[in-house]
């Protein structure tokens, strides 16, 4: 599924992806993709974690080179 | 109805800054409703300016590493006894210039950056009225956005929130 939205993360620690991903998805409307591109190993959890709590759906998430990358789907 | 946490924040120092502002900042991003304490030293990162320190002194498990040079540079653990540490003038400052130096190289947010975080996505700062008094400090050495209450404002919130911490 083509993303909506891309946030790139790279480089931030915990917590500023989860923060940055709550800032970008409350500006995006019910249904749209957010792809988030996190290089904190942290976030895996996080995002996950993050996306249960405020009913938004974890369409995707895949590691390669160090770079997790998130599909987040907003409720 | 959303999930309501409050925090209490006892210490002033840079490493115990922290933890009040990271917790705070993410459970308003999980939507839930914070309000943070600020009491004895803690009531400092509510300054307009943060100065605060990190003391390596009497604090044994702190890992004194170098965030400059090479990778093996970086990975030695300096061991600086404590004499040395409470005689040498300025220690304290060099510590907290490294400690701020690793913050940024590891992309962890600083604590105003964490603190604005907080003001805006609606975290509640309470500022404990006693210690402004016992510390003479003075409202306006604050910033906006916060109220000056006693620990029964504090306790009542408490009481109705699932989540309760003390930093």
């Amino acid at each position: 599924m083509a993303a909506d939205q891309v946030l790139d993360c790279s480089g931030l620690n915990c917590p500023l992806p989860v923060l940055r991903t709550k800032k970008a998805v409350d500006a995006m409307t019910s249904g749209q993709v957010l792809q988030m591109i996190s290089t904190d190993p942290g976030s895996q959890n996080d995002i996950t974690a993050w996306c249960k709590r405020t009913n938004n759906t974890l369409l995707g998430a895949t590691a390669e080179g160090g770079k997790f990358i998130f599909s987040i789907k907003k409720s | 109805m959303s999930t309501k946490m409050t925090i209490i924040a006892t210490k002033g120092t840079l490493d115990w800054a922290y933890p009040p502002f990271i917790l705070g900042s993410t459970a308003a991003a999980l939507d839930f409703d914070v309000t943070i304490f600020f009491t004895f030293y803690g009531l400092t990162l509510l300054k307009k300016e943060i100065t605060a320190q990190v003391s390596p002194l009497g604090n044994p498990a702190m890992p004194m590493k170098m965030p400059i040079g090479p990778k093996w540079f970086r990975n030695i653990t300096w061991n600086i006894p404590n004499f040395v540490q409470s005689l040498v003038p300025g220690y304290e400052a060099l510590a907290t210039t490294l400690m701020k130096k690793t913050i940024s190289n590891v992309g962890v947010a600083s604590v105003t950056e964490l603190r604005s975080l907080c003001m805006e996505a609606g975290v509640k700062m309470m500022a404990c009225q006693m210690t402004v008094d016992l510390f003479g400090f003075d409202k306006s050495e604050f910033i906006d956005g916060i109220e000056f209450v006693g620990a029964s404002s504090y306790l009542d919130i408490a009481s109705e929130a699932q989540i309760n911490l003390f930093t």
